[in-house]
């Protein structure tokens, strides 16, 4: 056989045995720990079980609820906000430091593929055994809580496409916000500035409609409300089916943002690319 | 100097094409101190460094060539640019008629760049899923992927590697898994940077008569930076020698010893077992020769150049 004689299959069928092969890798890496992916999972739970016990007393102090919203549909937000919260794990852009010292980097920058999409695979591949071991858990959750969960079957078909709207959404922004790193080593601040914005404005800490009306404003023309609040919302709320499929088109829109930041701010980043680590 | 090929854009085209390439690095620069530190929050200085410097050549189909320099002398620093992961400050670069900065797949899917510590693998795994990885990033068509994978892990022998755990090999073995890696979408050009660094003499013969073997056997282009003159001496016939980013010498081993060794070792032993080694200059060796073997009883003699790590030193210093 010559040399680079190797025929290649279509893009779109090699698109999806890509995906299916890094995230097959990814979870047999995560099999490789699994001390390490229960005890993640029980970290996961910590946060949310936190906020629920916080605002079910809160609620209990004033007669039962808290702008409405009681301790059965507090249970059933927070309950779902781990699976969320579970589907919206990506690429951290405090990694990037890392990723480009270790030469990392420069080893995906040599392969004919955008980095992203190993990005999006990856962390794909990387959430599945952690829902595997969730799902009892918030089953026990559910007994313990009583949460108020009765969604439509509409309701379900939407979340479980807003998750992974979600979670593209959030990848993508991430990975522009991980680009700073090229620009200037020490990014960080920039960082915690957005993590800062998104834990208040994304439905993460407190239910969006606990908020102040200003800040629900500012929520809805940034992206942070479509990978927390819509998604949870989705199936625990009483959203009508337009504003459901509203609330998708929306994601569709951050999602296409997303694509096209992540495009532009490539090719610049790329050039600007010094290679300073391996 | 440059005393190899000239460069022939749009003329005879050659795998790897450079011409007057150029890059340069802007970096802060400071004293030492926390004074110096206040002052550097409002007053950076910057200093333009010259990594390589308009360096021109071409490399043919099938070539081996050593890019020989010390360290800092912009060896990588071409590799990178030549693979397209570093844009160029100035100048022109094609390879395989791309223009790496490009980058553009079909460029990607044709050329490899090996770096001694560069990790492609997946730490957890054997390397045989790192493997699959490619397969998929390539494209590359499962049956066409089998055969070229069993046959480069035979090669290099490491068919009892690939199923361990790449964090449970070796600095050794985890070079020659990652050499498979690189290449088993078959790449028709080579930029290997330190391929054996790090690694026993075993290893490293192993993995010069591996890179012999693939360029013979696929007719590929390679470029090759080492620190190891046994790598060069072994795999190249050209070397192209570059200091403070510019071309010193270009072209064949042999002519760069014949240029630059300005002496030759005379070795000789003598009837009563005594042992005498003569550093002579290189027109004054028939002569040395001559004498020595017409006052001595000599039993064994030899003439040598020097090696090659002085021809080279002797190549910086008389630049």
């Amino acid at each position: 056989m010559s040399v680079g004689a190797l025929p290649q299959a279509s893009r779109a069928r090699s698109m999806v045995d890509f995906y299916l092969t890094t995230m097959r890798t990814q979870i047999q890496t995560q099999f490789q720990y699994r001390a390490a992916t229960y005890m993640y999972t029980l970290g996961m739970v910590a946060e949310p079980t936190i906020y629920l016990v916080v605002w079910t007393t809160i609620a209990d102090a004033h007669g039962g609820s808290v702008e409405g919203i009681g301790p059965g549909q507090f249970a059933a937000y927070y309950i779902v906000w781990t699976l969320v919260r579970t589907m919206n794990i990506v690429f951290t852009p405090f990694g990037w430091e890392e990723r480009i010292r270790e030469g990392q980097l420069s080893a995906q920058l040599l392969r004919p593929l955008h980095p992203v999409h190993y990005d999006l695979g990856w962390f794909a591949g990387h959430k599945v055994p952690w829902l595997v071991m969730y799902l009892p858990i918030a089953v026990v959750l559910s007994l313990i809580f009583h949460p108020t969960l009765d969604p439509r079957p509409v309701e379900v078909v939407v979340f479980l496409i807003a998750i992974w709207g979600a979670y593209l959404i959030r990848s993508l922004n991430h990975f522009v916000l991980g680009m700073v790193t090229i620009w200037t080593t020490r990014a960080s601040a920039v960082f915690q500035v957005w993590f800062l914005a998104e834990l208040l404005l994304s439905g993460r800490l407190v239910p969006l409609p606990l908020m102040p009306q200003w800040s629900q404003t500012l929520a809805a023309w940034l992206p942070f409300k479509w990978t927390f609040y819509f998604p949870i919302e989705s199936l625990v709320g009483s959203m009508s089916t337009a504003e459901l499929v509203g609330g998708l088109g929306m994601q569709l829109l951050w999602t296409a943002i997303g694509v096209l930041m992540v495009a532009g701010s490539w090719r610049l980043s790329v050039r600007h690319y010094s290679a300073v680590g391996n | 100097m440059r005393t190899g090929r000239s460069v022939c854009f749009g003329l005879v085209p050659g795998v790897v094409e450079v011409d007057g390439l150029m890059k340069v690095f802007r970096v802060p620069e400071r004293e030492a101190g926390l004074r110096a530190s206040l002052r550097g929050l409002v007053n950076r200085t910057w200093r333009e460094v010259r990594a390589v410097d308009g360096i021109s050549f071409t490399i043919d189909p099938g070539e081996v060539v050593g890019f020989l320099g010390p360290n800092g002398a912009g060896k990588t620093t071409t590799l990178k640019m030549l693979s397209g992961l570093l844009y160029p400050t100035a100048g022109e670069v094609r390879v395989l008629g791309h223009v790496p900065s490009k980058r553009e797949r079909d460029y990607l899917r044709r050329m490899t760049l090996v770096m001694g510590n560069r990790n492609q693998l997946q730490w957890d795994l054997p390397a045989l899923d790192s493997f699959e990885l490619n397969r998929a990033i390539y494209r590359l068509p499962r049956e066409d992927f089998a055969r070229t994978r069993d046959e480069l892990i035979e090669l290099l022998d490491i068919g009892d590697l690939v199923r361990k755990p790449v964090r449970n090999l070796s600095l050794g073995e985890r070079m020659k898994v990652e050499i498979v890696g690189s290449l088993l979408h078959l790449p028709q050009v080579l930029f290997l940077d330190e391929p054996t660094i790090g690694l026993d003499v075993t290893m490293q013969k192993r993995i010069r008569s591996f890179v012999a073997e693939y360029n013979q056997r696929y007719d590929a282009t390679v470029l090759l930076t080492s620190h190891y003159m046994a790598d060069v001496e072994a795999l190249c016939r050209r070397v192209i020698v570059v200091h403070h980013g510019r071309i010193l010498f270009d072209g064949d081993l042999v002519a760069l010893t014949d240029r630059f060794a300005a002496h030759k070792t005379i070795e000789a032993v003598l009837a009563d077992g005594e042992r005498i080694t003569l550093q002579v200059p290189k027109a004054e060796t028939s002569r040395a020769t001559a004498q020595l073997l017409a006052e001595n009883e000599v039993h064994d003699l030899t003439v040598e150049d020097p090696p090659i790590e002085d021809v080279i030193e002797q190549v910086f210093i008389s630049s």
